[in-house]
């Protein structure tokens, strides 16, 4: 009567074997791999380049003048552009703008294979069910599993980094645009149909535009979710705030730990509240 | 006249079971029933009718009985489960992808219950889609939906925003937008179903007079019968997915089909419905403006009235003299011309409803007159009964729906 308490049998599986098949992946797919990630260096050194050519103070003013924009509030402007100036007041600038090139890529990369493919889960019924139960487990699939094959496959650095944001940061945007979409009033799409317009012209035409709002919220988690990634993501040898706040852990400077860690806080909320404006209804907008 | 829409034994049978369903209701099983035991529902059953050029066909049913299913099959937004659908000579089941495209920016166009409008375009842009659609260019595109603009009395409203704008401003932007692409169908679903009762009072007017204008077919789906009876030329009657009625409202009036048309119509406003010509009888007292007083006076006495209606020798109506006047007046008076009082008259195709006002007031039976002759004439009592069975229609009114929820 063992089986009450205890299971019959156990089921070994073979991680080695898992292992083993992601390495000789790695070996085989070499020439594509390395194409993948001389590509993303570029875009990063590039975005890099661009943040780290803009002089701090425009950058300080350009967070002032969107914010008020957005808002008309002068006060909460003048706060958000100050606590951006702190970071770079405490010596952190450098590794900010690191971990800035990192998150926008990543986020550029979602974007790009996200929306669309979040189109195509709007349009098919099947695709959706069968996508569904792959988007829940790349969301809640512990962030640092991600680590590992993208180290192998891409080895140290911000490359991998990237890629590990990518997954854990594209499921938002390829869910509110497939909800968005779905959610747009059937008359409408119906009376774009009853003119003629091609499933492609009812689309961009309407869907999309009626979509926007909740497009951009997806965009603004996105965004939310690669920020949140990038700390882990230093474990892998992301250069910037994250692997500041990781030096800290290991050598146990409680200090130089909260200090990193509010810069990445600053950076976040600051990130959060300017594109919270593109969530605002489209109409609205127009109307400003 | 050969109709430009043809529908031809059309069912649309949603759910599984689909034949088996048809079948069921063959035998005359009803629509619940066959749901609770196929899980298929028959949203129109065996639906054969026709619409002709230019007239306005009012389809007309409570909420389930098919009457959108069938619109949204006019353009394909629907297909029939069996039967078939012509426009013109052709049938629409036969229209490949690209000629379905076609056909709908060119032929047909629709109007929504819940105008169907894009709230991120100005009035402008909405009115201009299906030219956009079509790929006219930005000119003509702009030129032909202001011309659209103007026509339901938008104008200066073109760069508003569409939630700027009230219930009826907002259909007849649905309305402007459908006829942009001069269409020679115009599909209306249940369009002013969701306006208030005075706003929806002058959209009906505002499409009647645009109507007059542009003379299109349109096929127009409502469940208020008094909007059927106002609008249609003719009018099916739809109940449970089957069509029971096609008639023009005054036929319908007078010979409904069967019980539920009946109690359906007598919801309706007769009065609106119902012309003059047939409540009008023919009038007993008719003199002609030679006679002599003493004959007239004999006249009206033998017939029991206190007023005749003179006439020349050709039956042109000339006015109303009374028995008093006639009894006073008789030895100063040279002719009975002289006694004649000029009256108002009514035409024998103004609605009853048009001459409720007058017919309230007169003295006298009102003259109907056509081409200046005197035709019949109506008086307080046939209008009174008219409205008097109105007061009994409501009551049943209730009961119809009562039935029906």
């Amino acid at each position: 009567m063992n089986w009450i308490y205890e299971f019959p049998f156990q089921l070994t599986i073979d991680t080695s074997a898992i292992d083993k098949g992601v390495r000789s992946f790695a070996l085989t797919f070499d020439a594509v791999l390395r194409v993948i990630r001389q590509g993303l260096t570029n875009i990063l050194l590039t975005i890099s380049d661009i943040l780290t050519f803009i002089p701090w103070w425009v950058l300080v003013l350009f967070v002032i003048v969107l914010y008020f924009k957005q808002s008309k509030k002068i006060g909460m402007s003048l706060v958000y552009g100050g606590l951006l100036a702190l970071i770079g007041f405490t010596g952190l600038w450098t590794l900010m703008i690191s971990t800035l090139s990192i998150v926008i890529t990543a986020v550029i990369l979602s974007v790009a294979l996200g929306f669309p493919f979040g189109l195509l889960l709007s349009l098919s019924e099947r695709a959706n069910r069968i996508m569904r139960p792959v988007l829940d487990t790349m969301q809640t699939m512990p962030v640092f599993v991600y680590l590992i094959p993208a180290l192998l496959l891409f080895g140290l650095g911000r490359v991998p980094a990237v890629m590990a944001t990518v997954i854990y940061a594209i499921v938002p945007i390829i869910r509110l645009t497939n909800l968005g979409i779905r959610q747009v009033n059937p008359e409408i799409v119906e009376a774009s149909r009853s003119f003629g317009a091609t499933t492609i012209q009812t689309l961009i035409k309407v869907q999309i535009p009626q979509a926007f709002t909740t497009i951009m919220a997806g965009l603004n988690q996105t965004l939310m979710m690669a920020m949140a990634m990038v700390v882990t993501a230093s474990m892998i040898g992301a250069p910037g705030l994250g692997m500041e706040v990781l030096i800290s852990v290991n050598r146990i400077e409680v200090g130089r730990g909260l200090v990193s860690g509010t810069a990445i806080v600053i950076v976040a909320i600051i990130l959060d509240r300017l594109s919270q404006g593109w969530v605002k209804p489209h109409s609205e907008e127009e109307s400003l | 006249m050969k109709p430009i829409l043809y529908v031809e034994g059309v069912n649309k049978i949603f759910g599984s079971h689909k034949e088996e369903a048809l079948k069921l209701s063959k035998k005359g099983v009803s629509k619940n029933e066959i749901l609770e035991k196929t899980g298929a529902t028959c949203a129109l059953l065996d639906v054969s009718l026709e619409v002709n050029p230019g007239e306005t066909f009012v389809i007309i049913g409570l909420s389930g009985s098919g009457k959108s299913t069938l619109v949204r099959m006019f353009n394909r937004l629907n297909d029939p489960t069996h039967g078939k659908i012509f426009f013109k000579n052709q049938d629409l089941a036969q229209l490949n992808k690209e000629q379905l495209r076609n056909f709908r920016r060119e032929k047909i166009a629709m109007v929504f219950q819940h105008f169907g409008l894009m709230s991120h375009r100005t009035v402008l842009r909405n009115v201009e889609y299906g030219l956009e659609i079509r790929g006219v260019g930005p000119e003509l595109k702009k030129e032909k939906a202001m011309e659209m603009i103007n026509l339901v009395g938008l104008t200066g409203f073109e760069n508003s925003r569409i939630d700027q704008l009230s219930g009826g401003m907002k259909q007849r932007v649905g309305l402007a937008r459908a006829l942009a692409n001069d269409p020679e169908v115009l599909l209306m679903d249940e369009p002013f179903s969701a306006l208030d009762p005075l706003v929806k009072k002058d959209m009906q007017f505002e499409l009647l007079k645009i109507q007059q204008k542009m003379k299109k077919t349109i096929v127009f789906i409502t469940h208020d019968i008094n909007e059927a009876f106002k609008l249609g030329d003719r009018v099916a009657i739809m109940k449970d997915g089957k069509v029971i009625q096609v008639d023009t409202p005054e036929n319908m009036m007078a010979n409904p089909a069967d019980e539920y048309v009946t109690r359906f119509i007598e919801g309706a406003d007769k009065t609106a419905i119902m012309s003059v010509k047939h409540v009008m009888i023919t009038p007993t007292t008719i003199v002609f403006k030679d006679d002599g007083f003493n004959k007239v006076i004999r006249e009206m006495r033998t017939n029991n009235v206190s007023s005749a209606y003179v006439v020349d020798d050709e039956m042109k109506f000339l006015g109303v003299v009374g028995l008093d006047s006639a009894m006073r007046l008789k030895d100063k008076a040279a002719t009975l011309m002289d006694l004649v009082e000029e009256v108002e008259t009514i035409s024998p195709n103004q609605s009853v409803s048009e001459i409720l006002p007058l017919a309230s007031q007169t003295r006298v039976p009102l003259a109907v007159v056509e081409d200046g002759r005197l035709i019949g004439i109506v008086s307080k009592a046939s209008v009174l009964t008219l409205i008097a069975n109105d007061v009994v229609v409501d009551h049943s009114d209730e009961e119809l729906d009562s039935t029906l929820a």
